[in-house]
């Protein structure tokens, strides 16, 4: 009896450096998705020694961090940010790596364009030198974020050196209620187990609401699994996986479609199979989240309140306590609901998918922005995803409700390009991380679903989504 | 990778929890291509008043007086003291890159971000993992005493400190051999060639969509 983690490791393992079972392990590597930021020293790494990408037919390159997300016509402004982009550009070109550019449609995120690609795929090993890459296990993949030097390691060998991980289910059984989501859940469980909750671990998120959730869902989910400390988070297949998956351009097609659709069903955890540790959520209970602090951890439910540090006994708690307080420019007791942002962001690799982009619309359609929200924007995930809405009409909705609509990209997630907040701002946003100067320097991030941003941009204050339908 | 066998260093104390790889290093620097010159903005945004972009003269720059590093007592340092979930986020070596090239060797805290702590050995900057209650004493004794060094030795795996006591860590074997002898991981790697190619045909026959 088997975990799926076990079932992924047990069918990448090459060679093993000790016979211990915690010893470090040689792992296939199948997928290798590529960006901007963590790659040049790693092309220059494999240069500098003389050496050749094994597979190339396993590597896809996208740049997104640094893109613009409007004018593109123009090329992009900063000269370091062009240099980085061009950077992938040329090393993409001359080793013959297949390269989404900035111009072409297929462009976006690289957590959203694998999946919406099909070249994620599930019973694969997928890295990135980033570390949302976890959003992949969302199809039954063993996918984590790796850093450069693992970067050139998988570039000349194909292989990463690793350990085995520790497995926690989190099993979320119930239904959700209406305006409640994978955010929500994701947020409601690092809150329960902390940012470093789930270190040394492998997550799968299984039980009844995550069957229900649709493939967006599921990667939203997995994508946070890194915020509680996972570097690993996944999903068994079931026929919403497969569904997602029919007609994609990388996805096999014909008799291997069947031959790997067959396969894909048996990678979910055997029954009576062990894990180290197991969560449980009741989805019923689970309220529309959000952050308070400067880690995802400091969350609470929208009826709450700003906790108070004179209540932590623990000293070193506290003192961080205050600290993101201070920083967050919050006085202890708030009422969550009080709390009026100055600028909303749709978007990032957590939540810039077309369900995150129509439950957005659903809620702002009609409404207009709140007069203090000084920018509102919508920045979906790829290019794709922001055709499929243009589509649906949702640009539309968004303008007229009073948002931007831009170019896809990270954009204000991490604020590498020119989209930020400045020094003391405060935003809802839909991203992962909250962390001090994430979204800009000085500015104070409070992580929420997109229905959430959404309702906070027309009430100008956090207010409980729910009570908008 | 950079060697590492033994150093005898003073210590800073960094006295917060979940320090996250945007603190240790802001985003606006990875956007360098290079692989040095981080530790100029290594905590850019708790060592500076002002903003840092990247490619400003530090020397013009508004330090901090009230942050750790910027103590004279703290100046030269080798060893970090550090909080829980010490480096989680994002996985930049950026941030093991910025560390080392300020001029740390050894970074102690009582757990460290799954990536993190794996990117630093890839560089030879060691993450050693002492349970709260020795790093708890050691904050006090640092705090307390100017000067205050400490002697670690990987071949023991132990950190020693002044007055003599001493403290065992754990690490994998594999990663313990590698930093002793400075080894090149991808070359080590590739002398299992052939087993990543018996693999590799194993796995194509069973899985052909994986392959293009
Ligand atoms: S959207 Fe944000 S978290 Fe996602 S890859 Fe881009 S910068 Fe990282």
């Amino acid at each position: 009896m088997q975990t799926l983690y076990d079932k992924l490791w047990q069918s990448h393992l090459v060679h093993e450096e000790s016979d211990k079972p915690d010893g470090m392990a040689l792992i296939y590597i199948d997928r290798h998705l590529v960006h901007e930021v963590t790659s040049p020293q790693a092309f220059e790494g494999l240069k500098l020694a003389g050496r050749k990408p094994w597979r190339l037919d396993s590597i896809l390159a996208v740049a997104d961090h640094n893109v613009p997300t409007t004018g593109r016509d123009h090329g992009i402004k900063d000269p370091i940010s062009r240099l980085q982009v061009d950077t992938l550009d040329q090393n993409c070109e001359e080793l013959g790596i297949t390269e989404f550019r900035m111009n072409d449609r297929r462009q976006g995120i690289v957590h959203v364009i694998g999946p919406e690609q099909g070249a994620t795929l599930p019973g694969m090993t997928v890295v990135c030198g980033d570390s949302h890459t976890s959003t992949h296990g969302a199809f039954a993949c063993l996918a984590f974020g790796i850093g450069t030097s693992e970067v050139e390691h998988v570039l000349a060998t194909q292989c990463l050196l690793m350990k085995r991980a520790k497995t926690m289910q989190v099993s979320v059984e119930g239904e959700l209620g209406h305006g409640v989501t994978a955010k929500d859940i994701a947020l409601a469980v690092i809150g329960e187990i902390g940012t470093a909750g789930g270190t040394g671990f492998a997550i799968e998120f299984s039980g009844s609401a995550i069957r229900a959730l649709s493939m967006e869902g599921r990667m939203t989910l997995c994508n946070m699994a890194i915020e509680a400390g996972a570097r690993a988070g996944m999903v068994a297949v079931d026929d919403t996986t497969i569904e997602y998956l029919g007609g994609r351009p990388f996805a096999p097609k014909g008799e291997r479609w069947e031959k790997a659709a067959a396969y894909w069903r048996t990678l979910k955890t055997d029954e009576g199979a062990s894990f180290d540790k197991i969560v449980w959520v009741d989805a019923a209970q689970v309220k529309p989240q959000v952050t308070w602090g400067t880690s995802p951890e400091m969350v609470t439910t929208i009826d709450g309140r700003v906790p108070d540090p004179a209540q932590i006994t623990d000293i070193v708690k506290r003192h961080d306590m205050e600290r993101a307080l201070k920083y967050m420019g919050l006085a202890p007791n708030t009422p969550i609901s009080e709390i009026r942002p100055d600028k909303i962001f749709i978007g990032s690799c957590t939540n810039a998918r077309i369900e995150d982009l129509r439950t957005a619309a659903e809620v702002v359609k009609g409404r207009h922005i709140a007069a203090n929200i000084k920018l509102a924007m919508v920045v979906p995930g790829s290019g794709l995803v922001k055709h499929q809405a243009e589509q649906e009409g949702l640009d539309k909705i968004f303008r007229e409700a009073g948002f931007e609509w831009r170019e896809p990209g990270c954009s204000m997630c991490l604020a590498m390009n020119d989209d930020r907040l400045e020094s003391g701002e405060r935003c809802a946003s839909t991203s992962n991380r909250n962390f001090e100067g994430r979204q800009g320097p000085g500015g104070r991030t409070h992580l929420v679903s997109p229905a959430m941003a959404a309702a906070a941009a027309v009430a100008g204050h956090f207010v409980d989504v729910r009570e908008l339908y | 990778m950079k060697k590492f066998d033994f150093c005898d260093g003073l210590v800073a104390p960094l006295d917060r929890a979940n320090v996250d790889t945007d603190a240790i290093i802001p985003k606006q620097f990875l956007k360098s291509i290079k692989r040095s010159g981080f530790g100029l903005n290594l905590f850019d945004e708790w060592r500076y008043l002002d903003h840092g972009e990247p490619g400003m003269d530090a020397s013009q720059r508004v330090l901090n007086p009230d942050f750790i590093l910027n103590l004279p007592r703290y100046h030269g340092a080798q060893i970090l003291l550090a909080r829980a979930n010490f480096g989680c986020g994002s996985s930049r070596e950026h941030a093991p890159w910025a560390l080392q090239d300020y001029g740390f060797q050894v970074i102690i805290a009582p757990s460290f971000a799954d990536i993190f702590f794996n990117n630093c050995f890839k560089i030879g900057l060691l993450p050693i993992v002492l349970d709260a209650g020795s790093v708890d004493k050691l904050f006090h004794e640092v705090e307390a005493t100017e000067g205050y060094r400490l002697a670690v030795h990987l071949q023991d795996q132990s950190v020693t400190a002044p007055a003599g006591k001493t403290f065992f860590f754990d690490i994998d074997p594999f990663r313990k051999h590698s930093l002793l002898k400075g080894l090149d991981e991808i070359g080590l790697t590739l002398q299992h060639s052939d087993k990543i190619k018996a693999f590799e045909e194993k796995h194509r026959a069973a899985q052909p969509w994986l392959f293009a």
